[in-house]
């Protein structure tokens, strides 16, 4: 029987082990605290979060999500405990609600663990808290009972941990926000869904549709890998939610975050179907030769969905990337499990009296450490046929890259013709793991881009110790973005884009003469404090205004002459010339901009502007943030392994980048 | 087959078969009167759990659709049903040739995550089918089958080079897999 609870009424609970059910309109994210009989939290290890989701008799999930399961077992809580809360907080720094008022209401259901309800509440009247402390399980004369408490706080999860009297709230609060967002800026960005048949079953032997396929149902719709909606169950809010899977290789979606909320503000509606573009039936993708039998199939370059050579492309390097991060997961998996079992076997040798007569323990030793090496090598055995396999798709893929996706070195760049249309997305670096060191995965993003990018100009996160000087690193850290930038310039229409850079003390003026020399730019790089709030003023009133026409429905009261192109911001030095007005437009134009067209190319070393404290952590997990030299920090979506990503550079001595840039100057004289 | 039954899926002439599909079906709940929406739906989950050594490792579920690995998949949730007509409203497909070498054996399982038990449900069936041919190799029947939530229909396990089938059956109750592991590691 379920009960309906109202603000403030309670409710018995027969069953120790419970089920708490969250289900929201948005991600958010759920803590569970312990409290003594006055309701205090006594530490940090009273409180479970997605930073530390297991103490004692409680479970929470690990990230933000739309739907929860947390689990309760009030007979494992310490004794000293009279209290368990169940909180919500909005996650800080993503691009849903900030307020619950702008949300749903969220529900919350008790259930015992065979899924029936014991109590439910609705929080209702929420308005701009941004937490709630949304039940409690409270122990009364040796029962326990839950209530509906729905008291929300403006100030957050800190100030709600202050009133449960937690001395250290605000650094608890501050760690909570960081384990959700931990995932947002690490993550590459989600493919497009693929369909359900997209398991790019590239072997000669790929499974025909068996006779008896043809009778049956239509399957769901299209499957994507991960569920760009991160935690949010198929069923919707009426469903319970189920639990996320509990073992550790489970993929922390972190794209219930980092996938950008369609433009919220209105925007002209886009009635075209974005997968079908063209009426006409595109070409028919190119076929494979008949593989010999036994053996896969040659690779051929454009072997994917899609409507053009371009999008079909962008498929196949993205399948080629999720089958790079589960054949290795497979491989490392497997010699895991080798070494836990060889170390299990070793330690039963050392355990048993028996072995410590004559050989008898060698022997059992040595046929353990032969098991270990018989299941690596199979293991590796798998893992060398699929990289060949992949390798020799690379090694066709990539010399039939449009420029957006090829490397500089590509005889496609050479080639470049100024183009007429925007490209699906464009190559940032390549990625690779140390298992596979020659499969470079190009690494694409989507474009128009959305996200700023940071070049972290910082020490070298991986120890080769040959760029620890950073005076080269900053270099090195500006070249990369004007590697990023030119080719930004050039997949673009003439005129269509536009970069203006900040350079306040002038010292990057070495590696930015490509740019300033071809007079590719906006304007000179601006100098100095003047210059920084100059160009930061015009980028900051042009966002105010795009915005305010398309909030206003009014897109064509822009006024004439209204530069409609995206607009790029290549800030060197960081925070240096940036007072506190400057740094509020920069925090402005890193929230607002990427929803109307301006982006941010930070190139700075996070340490510099410590001195602003956790005031611009939301700015750095808002961009994707880049290395110049190589470095794991990349996750993919599938798996989580760290890739190794490399910047896409110019090869020394190659004229191509001033080439190119100098095409893009003469179309856009032209254009204007 | 029958329960305990055991196929090996070595192919006749010397080739071993490469992939198995475990579908699902059943019937969805009839409508109740003008508000469609209170209709009691059914829904009924395939997973598929992967054992190394009788230690689960990875579980291929309806929140977890594709292996880490990738040789496991899970076609998508139905939540409903269908139409009762013998086609499979969920399948879980396996690529065993991909399977990682550890892993060496895979449970295939049902579960009634609305609670409604067998008896309940109509037209409910799940089969076990080798995809290179269509060929069902198992199939139970579960509508009407007890007052059951949940079955341990068949596992998949390494035997030398290839795989073999065999055909369990076992009735048990619970809500998802989790609930199941008592009763899957005695079959191991």
């Amino acid at each position: 029987m379920t009960a309906e609870l109202v603000r403030g009424q309670n409710h018995p609970l027969s069953q120790a082990r419970l089920e708490i059910r969250i289900s929201a309109g948005t991600p958010i994210v759920a803590v569970a605290a312990l409290g003594d009989e006055n309701g205090r939290i006594h530490g940090e290890e009273w409180v479970a979060h997605p930073g530390a989701p297991a103490q004692p008799g409680l479970e929470v999930p690990r990230q933000a999500a739309a739907d929860h399961r947390l689990a309760v077992d009030l007979d494992a809580v310490p004794e000293a405990v009279h209290r368990v809360s169940v909180l919500l907080a909005l996650p800080v720094g993503g691009t849903g609600p900030v307020r619950f008022g702008a949300a749903a209401a969220p529900f919350v259901a008790v259930t015992g663990l065979d899924g029936g309800e014991v109590a439910s509440y609705t929080i209702t009247g929420l308005e701009a808290e941004s937490a709630v402390v949304a039940l409690e399980l409270y122990r009364r004369q040796g029962a326990w009972k839950v209530r509906a408490v729905g008291q929300g706080y403006a100030g957050g999860l800190a100030e709600l941990l202050a009133d449960q009297q937690l001395s250290q709230a605000h650094r608890l609060a501050g760690s909570i926000n960081d384990a959700v967002s931990q995932g947002l800026a690490r993550s590459v960005q989600a493919p497009p869904p693929r369909t359900a048949d997209g398991d790019r079953s590239r072997q000669a032997a790929a499974p025909a549709l068996g006779p008896d396929q043809g009778g049956t149902a239509p399957q769901p719709g299209p499957v994507p890998p991960v569920s760009p909606y991160g935690g949010q169950t198929p069923g919707g809010p009426g469903q319970p939610a189920p639990q996320q899977p509990p073992y550790p290789g489970s993929a922390p979606d972190p794209d219930a975050v980092t996938q950008p909320s369609a433009p919220t503000a209105g925007g002209p509606v886009d009635y075209s179907h974005p997968r079908r573009q063209n009426a006409a039936p595109p070409p028919p993708p190119p076929t494979s030769p008949p593989a010999a039998p036994g053996q896969p199939a040659q690779p051929v370059a454009g072997d994917a969905t899609g409507w053009s050579m371009e999008e079909r492309l962008y498929n196949q390097v993205w399948g080629m990337f999720e089958d790079l991060a589960r054949t290795t997961a497979a491989y490392r998996s497997a010699v895991d499990f080798a070494e836990s079992r060889m170390d299990k076997e070793l330690e039963q040798v050392l355990s048993d009296p028996r072995s410590r007569i004559g050989g008898q323990g060698d022997a059992a030793r040595e046929a353990a450490r032969a098991r270990h090496a018989q299941l690596v090598a199979q293991a590796r055995e798998a893992l060398d046929r699929d990289l060949a396999q992949l390798a020799a798709e690379a090694d066709v893929v990539e010399p039939a890259l449009p420029p957006a996706y090829a490397r500089w070195d590509n005889p496609a760049w050479h080639a470049y013709r100024v183009p007429m249309e925007i490209p699906m997305a464009l190559r940032l670096g390549d990625l690779h793991l140390p298992e596979a060191d020659r499969i470079r995965i190009p690494m694409l993003v989507r474009l128009p881009l959305e996200r700023g990018l940071w070049i972290d100009s910082g020490p070298a996160g991986s120890s080769d110790g040959s760029f620890t000087d950073s005076h080269a690193m900053s270099r090195l850290a500006m070249e990369t973005a004007v590697a990023h930038a030119a080719r930004l310039l050039a997949v673009y229409p003439a005129g269509e884009f536009t970069v203006h850079v900040i350079d306040p003390a002038g010292s990057g003026a070495q590696p930015l003469a490509p740019l300033v020399q071809t007079g590719v730019l906006a304007a000179p790089p601006a100098l100095g404090a003047a210059g920084v709030a100059d160009v930061l003023g015009r980028l900051t009133q042009r966002v105010d205004l795009v915005q305010m026409a398309v909030r206003g429905g009014a897109a064509d009261s822009l006024p004439p002459g209204f530069d409609t192109s995206q607009q790029l911001l290549i800030v060197n030095d960081f925070p240096h010339g940036f007072d506190d007005r400057a740094v509020n437009q920069l925090r402005y134009l890193a929230d607002e901009g990427p929803a109307f067209g301006v982006h941010l190319m930070m190139v700075a070393d996070r340490e510099q502007s410590s001195g602003y404290g956790p005031l611009l952590d939301p700015l750095w997990r808002s961009l994707l943030r880049l290395t110049p030299v190589a470095d794991d920090h990349l996750a993919d979506p599938w798996v989580g392994h760290a890739w190794t990503y490399e910047p896409s550079l110019v090869p020394p001595g190659s004229q191509v980048l001033q080439q190119v840039l100098s095409q893009v100057a003469t179309a856009r004289t032209k254009f204007t | 087959m029958t329960k305990g039954q055991a196929i090996s899926l070595q192919k006749n002439d010397g080739g071993s078969l490469t992939a198995v599909r475990m579908g699902l079906g059943w019937q969805a709940a009839p409508r109740r009167g003008l508000f469609g929406s209170r209709t009691r739906e059914i829904d009924l989950d395939a997973s598929a759990v992967l054992f190394a050594d009788k230690q689960p490792v990875d579980v291929v579920f309806f929140r977890h659709l594709v292996s880490d690995d990738g040789s496991v998949r899970h076609t998508g949730d139905n939540l409903v049903g269908g139409v009762g007509q013998g086609g499979d409203d969920e399948a879980i497909l396996v690529d065993l040739a991909r399977v990682p070498v550890h892993i060496d054996q895979i449970v295939f399982t049902v579960n009634s995550f609305t609670g409604q038990t067998f008896q309940e449900v109509q037209n409910a069936f799940c089969r076990l089918v080798d995809e290179t041919n269509g060929q069902e190799l198992a199939r139970y029947t579960l509508a009407g089958g007890g007052q059951y939530t949940a079955q341990i229909m068949a596992k998949v396990h390494r035997t030398g080079q290839g795989w073999t089938m065999t055909a369990l059956g076992n009735p048990a109750n619970g809500r998802t897999f989790q609930d199941l592991m008592p009763a899957i590691l005695p079959v191991l």
